[in-house]
């Protein structure tokens, strides 16, 4: 036999006790042939493309779960910026019906897209499109929304930061009879990823091809069970642990992408390394922190723990696949982890240490839910903290945030399935607004001189 | 396609009969089969090919889930290519 019957035994042991599995496979579309000047025929044609191209995924991707044993969560699309496709005809509106009903019509989960790169300027046609995003969320189902909002290269777009912070209090409005959940479906980047598979901010970037695949895998679970073997190691030990597991759990991933895309007769994108918690339990983020030593996710030492474990995911997930992108690191979506909730209800996890803890992570304050009369420029000045830190350390941040409408602070809001509950979370009581309505562009940092 | 079919669970008389039996009914071929006791727990892992079969892979699984239904033990069967990926440079 090929295999010691350990080997193979480790396998099942991961898929059916630590909660290994692919959690998503993301068609990435491109609609820039479906341009044309009148909205409701580009909307059309949005809707033929990804029902054409998109038809087998759902189907391609159950049947390659049965056959590795291995489920493949989430299938999803996601498609070049809406405000891109939609600029010649002037109205965006349609093109997300089309996305929603297209999104039923093939049955999966969600679509991303519906998103515009705003990072240096707005166009007038981006500008209109920005306003479409609460109700265009409001008024579809599996429709998800991203702007980027600051680069690098280009600094950070305080005008359109400034809107988003609007834009995502009426979001949590029109949606406030199913706790804003309008908000969820919403995150705002800085150096936002072209090729990135997982919701609520993937797109397909202009320089991508036509339709490819890109893999986000996951198992946390895996990992924190790795190190429940390691009582006592030091942290190199750790490190080397957690990279020999990432490898494994890669190669998974990097299996399900080359088979989905020679399947769908599509090109393999990317696998993203990401380590990705769901509510359930042992499929925790947090949990893995804690099996390092901490007490519990937010005390002292979270930020130093989650900069190991980024690290070496990406060290051994970065062997196990010939492309990778995306987002690749740890999330820390609070509603989506156990342990995190938890932590945040105990008020050991506060909203200064996740943000501390963003920047050493894949992404940024993801799922956080604050209370509903927080002010349009309060939300805008977090983002803003967020892009700041991207920006300045050349990486990518994000702020998906929930101001739920009718909660404060103390109070429990939940999302429903993956997107779990979470306590309502303080914020500090200072007031930015002088700062957030002064406009303009932060300017691109200089990269030499770094301290 | 090559496949892994493993059983795992209470030890009991005829598992390797019914198993074998399903699978040459299907005219899936055993290319290597082994036993042992591990954490308590019986465990037969049996390399099989099905490419002489006819009825595919999702028939031949759904059967030996039946089959392990039954008699209360998990069965399943599973591509090569996951042990291949994650066990092998």
């Amino acid at each position: 036999m090929t295999f010691n019957n350990n080997e193979i035994l480790e396998t099942i042991d991961m898929l059916d006790n630590q909660n290994l599995d692919v959690r998503t496979i993301t068609m990435a579309l491109s609609l820039f042939d479906c341009i044309c000047d009148d909205p409701q025929r580009t909307a059309l044609k949005v809707y033929d493309k990804i029902t054409k191209k998109a038809a087998n995924l759902v189907k391609v991707g159950d049947t390659i779960g049965r056959e590795l044993g291995a489920e493949i969560v989430n299938k999803r699309v996601s498609v070049t910026p809406i405000a891109l496709i939609g600029s010649s005809g002037g109205k965006f509106l349609p093109i997300a019906k089309a996305m929603d009903k297209a999104a039923a019509e093939i049955g999966i989960d969600f679509i991303g897209g519906y998103s515009a790169l705003v990072q240096k300027g707005i166009t007038p046609q981006e500008k209109l499109f920005l306003e479409t995003i609460p109700e265009a969320l409001a008024s579809t189902k599996k429709v998800c929304s991203s702007v980027n909002l600051a680069s690098t290269k280009s600094g950070i777009n305080m005008d359109a930061v400034k809107t988003m912070g609007e834009k995502i209090k009426e979001a949590a409005h029109l949606t406030a009879d199913n706790n804003s959940i309008a908000c969820a479906k919403l995150v705002v980047f800085a150096n936002g990823v072209d090729d990135n598979p997982f919701m609520a901010g993937a797109y397909t970037g202009a320089p991508e091809g036509d339709c490819v695949i890109n893999v986000g895998v996951s198992g946390p679970g895996v990992v924190e069970h790795a190190l429940k073997k390691m009582r006592g190691a030091d942290i190199a030990a750790i490190a080397e642990t957690i990279k020999k597991t990432a490898f494994k759990i890669t190669r998974l991933g990097q299996l399900v992408a080359e088979t989905a895309s020679a399947r769908l007769n599509c090109g393999f994108g990317i696998v993203d390394l990401s380590l990705a918690p769901t509510p359930k339990i042992g499929d925790s983020v947090a949990k893995i922190l804690e099996e390092m030593g901490l007490s519990e996710i937010g005390s002292h030492g979270s930020t130093a723990c989650l900069a190991i474990l980024n690290d070496a995911v990406k060290k051994g997930g970065v062997m196990a696949s010939s492309h990778v992108g995306g987002l690749s690191g740890a999330f820390i979506p609070v509603s989506e982890d156990a342990k995190m909730m938890e932590a945040a209800r105990r008020g050991t996890l506060t909203i200064n240490k996740l943000e501390a803890m963003t920047s050493v992570c894949s992404v940024g304050l993801d799922m956080i839910a604050v209370a509903g009369d927080t002010k349009a420029a309060v939300i805008s000045a977090i983002i803003a903290d967020e892009c700041a830190i991207g920006v300045i350390n050349n990486k990518t941040t994000a702020v998906r945030i929930i101001p739920v409408e009718g909660k404060k602070v103390g109070d429990e809001v939940s999302f429903g399935g993956l997107l779990g509950s979470a306590p309502i979370m303080p914020l500090n009581a200072g007031d930015p607004s002088v700062f957030i309505s002064r406009g303009g562009r932060v300017p691109a940092p200089i990269c030499s001189n770094r301290n | 396609m090559k496949a892994i079919v493993s059983v795992i669970g209470n030890d009991k008389p005829g598992i390797i009969a019914k198993v074998s039996a399903c699978l040459y009914n299907f005219n899936v071929n055993i290319e290597d089969i082994s036993q042992t006791i591990m954490q308590d727990n019986f465990t037969m892992i049996m390399f099989v090919d099905l490419s002489k079969s006819e009825v595919g892979f999702d028939k031949v699984s759904a059967e030996l889930d039946k089959i392990g239904k039954e008699i209360g033990l998990s069965i399943r069967m599973q591509n090569i290519a996951i042990f291949q990926a994650m066990h092998r440079i």
